[in-house]
């Protein structure tokens, strides 16, 4: 905390001249970057369109409203496809994260030059890469489909879910391990009964989680083919079918607040 | 029945924790192992079961060395010490009975331990632990919901129902009021006494070896500096082990205590 | 103390107790389960001969990561790469401030309750709209290009950090908060010396992960044609251009990783 002085005088001030100037440097730094990229974005938009905006939001809003209700009788296989995509593909994102979860934790893997590397590589690219990225790659690869839904949320939870799930490991008490280790007990039973236990509720509360978040996600997956109530937001869109687009919305909408309701209920009950 | 031959342990930082230790300990005896914070004792005691890997030396028990065992007989060797840590240690969202009859880990396979089905045998002998402690009737309790003395008592069970020759007890009053701290220790006493049992106990509290314990060991960075009976720690050699301090109220205490003992 | 005798409990069996007590209710539970993932997996339409054919195409895939192509498309990776970045800044930026007033009127204890439920209710719909449907909706009314990713990702911003900086907030300690408003201060001078100094650790963090997620799905948004690389990701995968689309995963990979680390260095200095 510098003390000028000036004039015989002290001055308090929050920082010294140099700090401050760094200070209002950086600041100017952002603006300039923020400046440069709104400008970016301005060149690369028709500016026509969004004075024209407010008519054409308020032409769709009279357009699709009011949503067309009886074709939510043709919505029911989708909304069942969307919910298997979620669950298999959280089970199936359980049943690999958890070996990537040991081999990545600092205190369970067995080599940590090696093999926790691997892990964590595993743990980074299934994560930095969304969903619909990895369904747009399967659908190339088997074919569009629901199976290429689970698969892709599958894959995109594997890091998510290992990643926390390993911090969680991480964390546990070491003493409770020692003991089990002290009765003489082998690695998996010091696995089974010093660490599993343990591990359990954050377990638990990571799959609740993840089916939450995977239920939004699968609700879009359809958009590039990978099956589910998107597919039919996709086509609704492409006959410019709006009365069908905001009930598929609605339909989305319930099914996201009901998926949070059932994931913050049970964390609630494991907890 | 223990040997520690020379036993010497270094960590990577370069601390010497245990300096070339020597120490008998025979079948049934109790003994107490006293000493200042990092004296070593926490380290002595996992040198045993190998929790720490020593640096050099034997620890030999009934002629076995404990320090060149390959995993599968050190598993074996570890069932025949039972070990009693200072904050329970007990997996806290299992159950009571599920933490007693972890002490049969190094008995039973693993899809057995996996599956919680013990032999009828294990599961009568825990019930039997468990009611020796009187705590019988909160076997299906989960271990969290019990207080500091009773999960004591559990961890004691676990380490009992192993069928030990040995016992390593690691500050097991640490965590504990006067008055449950003297509880437990009456209660490991005891139990060795009636099963025969060697223990080693790590204390801080002198008092409270010098009133359940034939055999005291001083431990001072590293070293055995005391080697005898209670009654044998004057002022003098309580200053070797823990440094300069007024111990003649420690040791009046002692007395005093006794007395309140003896009234109960 | 307890009527358990011991001599009634020897020779028993014993079983763990189980996780749910009404064996009714568990055994429902259970069999619900398995008739569940029976019916999703009977409904599960693959079709393994594709899925067979499909394997030596994503063989492939899985060879173009060893030798990525950066060149042949640099031009269109290169400007959409740059979009996507151009699209993160500038709605960080404008998220971030927009959600610190939004957050500070969703906190129940700074804001008077009308402000706090206009400001929860904008932090619900925000939530609960998936950034590509508001994506699609503001693509159809502003027109395509990167003024629709910008205001999809600064409309997500707001719900995302305001969430967190009011339960933030509302978790702080009251103690100095009302020390500095007995000292006289007014309500600015109050949110600016009681509050700002507990959050702003957690809001530096907080805006610097949310810049991470931001990045992450500007890499999708080109997919309905808001902009940013997503375009060009379809366009390889489409051509099947598999060399070129390890590539931009590789460069998404990269970024996301380098900001992760960033964010560690900064989260670990503020904090």
């Amino acid at each position: 905390m510098p003390v000028l002085k000036r004039d015989d005088t002290q001055i308090w001030r929050r920082r010294t001249t140099r700090e401050s100037l760094t200070h209002w440097f950086g600041w100017l730094l952002g603006v300039a970057v923020f400046a440069y990229c709104w400008q970016i974005i301005s060149a690369s938009t028709t500016w026509f369109f969004v004075w024209d905006a407010p008519r054409i939001a308020n032409d769709i809003w009279t357009r699709a409203t009011p949503p067309r209700w009886e074709y939510i009788t043709q919505l029911g296989r989708p909304i069942w496809d969307t919910l298997n995509i979620a669950t298999l593909g959280t089970i199936i994102a359980l049943f690999l994260a958890v070996p990537v979860a040991f081999l990545a934790a600092r205190n369970t893997t067995p080599s940590p030059l090696f093999i926790r590397p691997i892990a964590l590589l595993i743990i980074v690219s299934t994560r930095s890469i969304n969903s619909l990225i990895w369904a747009l790659l399967l659908i190339a690869i088997i074919g569009p489909g629901v199976f290429a839904g689970v698969i892709a949320i599958a894959i995109r939870s594997i890091g998510f879910c290992a990643k926390l799930l390993y911090e969680a490991i991480e964390e546990i008490d070491h003493s409770q391990v020692e003991a089990i280790t002290a009765t003489g007990g082998s690695r998996w039973q010091v696995m089974a009964y010093g660490i599993v236990p343990q591990i359990l509720p954050a377990f638990a509360g990571i799959a609740v989680f993840r089916w939450d978040i995977n239920i939004r996600e699968s609700t879009v997956l359809g958009l590039v083919g990978a099956g589910g109530i998107g597919l039919q937001l996709s086509a609704s869109l492409n006959v410019l079918a709006w009365p069908q687009v905001s009930l598929i919305l609605i339909v989305i909408l319930v099914a996201v607040v009901i998926s949070e309701w059932v994931s913050a209920k049970v964390r609630g009950a494991i907890i | 029945m223990l040997q520690l031959r020379k036993l010497t342990k270094t960590y990577k930082t370069g601390d010497q924790a245990l300096k070339a230790i020597d120490l008998d300990v025979p079948k049934g005896q109790v003994l107490a192992l006293i000493g200042p914070s990092g004296a070593g004792k926490s380290t002595m005691i996992r040198c045993i079961n190998r929790l720490v890997e020593p640096t050099s030396g034997e620890a030999l028990l009934d002629g076995v060395d404990l320090a060149k065992l390959g995993a599968s007989a050190l598993r074996k060797a570890r069932r025949e010490m039972g070990m009693i840590f200072q904050e329970y240690a007990l997996v806290e969202r299992l159950t009571v009975m599920e933490n007693v009859l972890s002490g049969r880990l190094g008995y039973v396979g693993f899809w057995r331990s996996f599956l919680r089905r013990y032999p009828q045998s294990d599961v009568d002998e825990a019930f039997r632990l468990l009611d020796r402690v009187g705590l019988l009737h909160m076997a299906d309790k989960r271990a969290d919901e019990l207080s500091g003395g009773q999960r004591q008592r559990v961890g004691i069970c676990r380490a009992l129902i192993q069928n030990p020759k040995l016992l390593l007890v690691d500050e097991p009053t640490a965590s504990l009021d006067p008055k449950t701290s003297r509880q437990i220790m009456r209660l490991i006493t005891e139990l060795c006494r009636e099963r025969d049992l060697a223990a080693i106990i790590n204390i801080h509290d002198v008092a409270l070896a010098q009133m359940f314990v034939p055999r005291v060991v001083g431990l001072r960075f590293g070293e055995i500096v005391y080697d005898g009976l209670p009654t044998g720690l004057t002022p003098d050699k309580l200053t070797e082990i823990y440094g300069e301090e007024d111990w003649e109220a420690t040791i009046e205490k002692v007395d005093g205590e006794d007395e309140i003992e003896a009234a109960e | 103390m307890s009527a358990v005798a011991l001599e009634d409990m020897v020779g028993r069996r014993w079983r763990k107790p189980a996780f749910v007590k009404n064996p009714v209710l568990r055994w429902t539970l259970i069999l619900g389960f398995i008739a569940y993932l029976i019916a999703a997996f009977m409904t599960i339409e693959v079709d393994w001969g594709r899925v067979y054919d499909g394997l030596d195409r994503g063989w492939a895939f899985v060879l173009a990561f060893t030798s990525p192509d950066f060149t042949s498309r640099w031009s269109d990776i290169w400007s959409g790469l740059l979009e996507s970045i151009v699209m993160t800044v500038a709605a960080s930026v404008v998220g971030i401030l927009i959600s610190i007033p939004i957050g500070l009127g969703a906190a129940r204890n700074v804001a008077p309750l009308p402000v706090y439920v206009i400001c929860r209710g904008i932090v619900a719909i925000s939530r609960a709209l998936q950034e590509i449907i508001v994506a699609i909706l503001l693509v159809a009314i502003f027109g395509f290009g990167p003024l629709a990713g910008f205001l999809t990702l600064s409309f997500a911003t707001i719900g995302f950090l305001s969430k967190l900086l009011a339960e933030d907030i509302e978790a702080m300690d009251k103690v100095q908060a009302e020390a500095i408003r007995a000292s006289g201060a007014r309500w600015t001078q109050w949110i600016n010396y009681g509050v700002q100094p507990q959050v702003m650790p957690r809001l530096v963090g907080l805006s610097i992960y949310r810049i991470d997620i931001n990045f992450r799905e500007s890499a999708i948004l080109g997919l309905v044609g808001a902009g940013g690389i997503g375009a060009t990701l379809n366009t390889a995968f489409d051509r099947y251009e598999y060399d070129t689309a390890a590539a931009i995963l590789l460069l998404i990979i990269g970024i996301v990783m380098a900001l992760e680390y960033l964010s560690g260095i900064i989260r670990a200095r503020v904090q």
